[in-house]
């Protein structure tokens, strides 16, 4: 009886999930698909309290209240411009849980009872794989993001051979252990060489592909939970963790897409990729610079803006400023609009968040695709903190590392304003041409302040 | 071999809901589907709450903190975000 109100439970939130999900689709729907995600989570758990193999609750009541102490904080205080670090901790901390059960499953079944089946074994395998690799890999992009690692690439010599050696001992290893399920020692290092790989896949990509790192770990979460299923013969967790792995493997394909890599670069990360740093001689050539109060005058006249954001933005936290200029210029007359490139920043969608925060109308935000088409026809095009994405020379100069990307066609607009700190370059560490075109002015300084400054002008 | 129908029909309908989320909701479509993730709390559940031995339990009661984070700040954050995104008045 308590086994078909658990199965009737885990029914129950599936469903919920899925509709749940569906609600992101739009996002007037978004917050209500939430919600009701959140009660199918409540269902599934409650319904799992009622298992037989459970005896006593103190110890779950003391991880429950862990968890719940830790996560409070980071779901109500962390500020917006902290998400991709966020959610690359909590990747860490998905990969750890299920790595851990893994462990626990197997001491259970093949230590103590002394008895695996092989698809169990392998299951289990595949779960500790993936669950390592996402908890140091997700550890070693938070710190990346944090800047408690550096945020350039760190490669040595045979660096891709080493790691590639390892992948492939580790999966061997995983075959080895469904053949010869009672070898503990094997099982012990397959978690080590996951650990270890985790570390060794991220390090060597930098600051700027991290949304598809981020994407990734989303990814290897999702498996690692659906392979605990398997193990487990569960079935809610087979079906979230398919959710979750497939769309951080579909985001990831969005992202490569947006930079123009290839489906190898998807499923390593960016692997073994080294970001040129050679090509960065920015300062010989001339530009043409402008003051806060000779921009605010071309604001003024303009009848057409369009603001392209980017990772300087968060850094700087402009975007309540931002937002407020839009209002100012708004209110002027003047039409408004936020050109939106999928990688700008250092998740999918991370400008969108801020922008949101900053409380900008969503149907202000147009995608790249959709905002190039009439970027002639716009007066003033301001780059907020962006580099790489508005970068003409990934049209045109095949020697860029950055050739073949889309970007937003700001160079297209009549006049560019450059909001930036100083002339140095952007993540991929290229010049970038745009600065030194006709119609683009550089407005130097901390971006935030820049544009209070812009805004106390025009108010004037 | 049941769990495979089971996982090939959610990556299915999964890839249907999930290519049809508009980029502007990407980042929490991607903190909603690490909250969703903290299922492996139902797991960790079990292996906490049985008696398997110690080091069991031990390695249980980390995974439950750890699956609670995801669940509670999972949750937490991607309303707040969602709260957030508004039509122009």
């Amino acid at each position: 009886m308590k086994l078909q109100l658990i199965y009737l439970a885990y029914f129950a939130s599936t469903v919920l999930f899925i509709v749940g999900l569906r609600g992101l689709t739009k996002p007037d729907a978004a917050r209500r698909g939430i919600i009701l995600a959140g009660v199918g989570m409540l269902v599934a758990i409650v319904g799992t309290l009622l298992h037989r193999d459970i005896i006593t609750y103190q110890w779950i009541i003391v991880g429950l209240i862990v968890g719940t102490i830790i996560g409070i904080p980071m779901g109500l205080w962390i500020p917006m411009t902290k998400m991709p670090e966020r959610i690359a901790l909590s990747h860490a901390f998905g990969g750890l849980a299920v790595a851990l059960v893994g462990v626990a499953e197997y001491i259970r079944h093949a230590v103590m009872a002394g008895h695996i089946t092989q698809f169990t074994m392998g299951a289990l395998g595949f779960e500790v794989f993936f669950g390592t690799v996402t908890f140091t890999g997700s550890l070693m992009a938070f710190g990346k993001l944090q800047g408690i690692l550096s945020g350039r690439p760190q490669t040595f010599k045979g660096q891709n051979t080493l790691t590639l050696a390892l992948l492939a001992a580790c999966l061997g290893f995983v075959v080895w252990l469904i053949f010869s399920p009672y070898l503990s020692g094997l099982f012990y290092t397959v978690v080590g060489v996951g650990l270890l790989l985790g570390i060794l896949l991220v390090v060597p990509i930098g600051g700027a592909d991290m949304p598809v790192v981020i994407c990734l770990m989303n990814s290897y979460a999702g498996l690692a939970a659906s392979a605990s299923g398997f193990a487990l013969d569960n079935n809610i967790l087979i079906i979230c963790g398919a959710l979750d792995g497939g769309s951080g493997f579909l985001l990831a394909m969005i992202m490569s897409k947006a930079m123009n890599r290839s489906f190898g670069n998807v499923l390593f990360g960016a692997f073994g990729q080294v970001e040129q740093t050679s090509a960065a001689t920015g300062g010989s050539k001339p530009v043409k610079s402008f003051t806060v109060e000779d921009a605010a005058e071309f604001l003024k006249q303009a009848s057409s803006v369009v603001i392209v954001p980017g990772y300087g933005m968060a850094v700087a936290q402009a975007q309540h400023a931002v937002g407020e200029l839009q209002e100012i210029l708004e209110k002027k007359g003047v039409e408004v609009r936020y050109a939106i490139h999928p990688v700008a920043g250092r998740m999918p969608g991370h400008m969108n968040v801020l922008l949101a925060e900053a409380s900008v109308p969503y149907d202000h935000l147009i995608e790249m695709d959709a905002i190039n088409p009439s970027m002639p026809t716009v007066d003033v095009c301001m780059v907020i903190g962006a580099n790489d994405v508005v970068n003409p020379a990934a049209r045109t100069d095949k020697s860029s590392a950055i050739y073949g990307m889309p970007i937003i066609d700001a160079d297209r607009s009549k006049m560019v304003f450059v909001l930036k700190r100083s002339m140095a370059a952007g993540f991929a560490g290229i010049d970038n041409p745009l600065f030194y075109l006709e119609n683009t002015r550089m407005v130097f300084g901390d971006a935030k302040n820049t544009i209070h400054a812009l805004n106390a002008e025009l108010k004037k | 071999m049941f769990g495979l129908y089971i996982f090939v029909l959610a990556v299915f309908v999964g890839y249907q809901i999930i290519t049809k989320v508009p980029a502007l909701l990407h980042t929490p479509l991607m903190s909603a589907t690490n909250a969703i993730s903290g299922i492996s709390l139902v797991a960790s559940l079990v292996i906490a709450g049985g008696s398997y031995g110690k080091l069991s339990t031990i390695l249980g009661v980390i995974a439950v903190a750890a699956a609670t984070v995801n669940v509670v700040g999972g949750f937490l954050i991607t309303d707040r975000m969602l709260k957030m995104f508004k039509r122009k008045k």
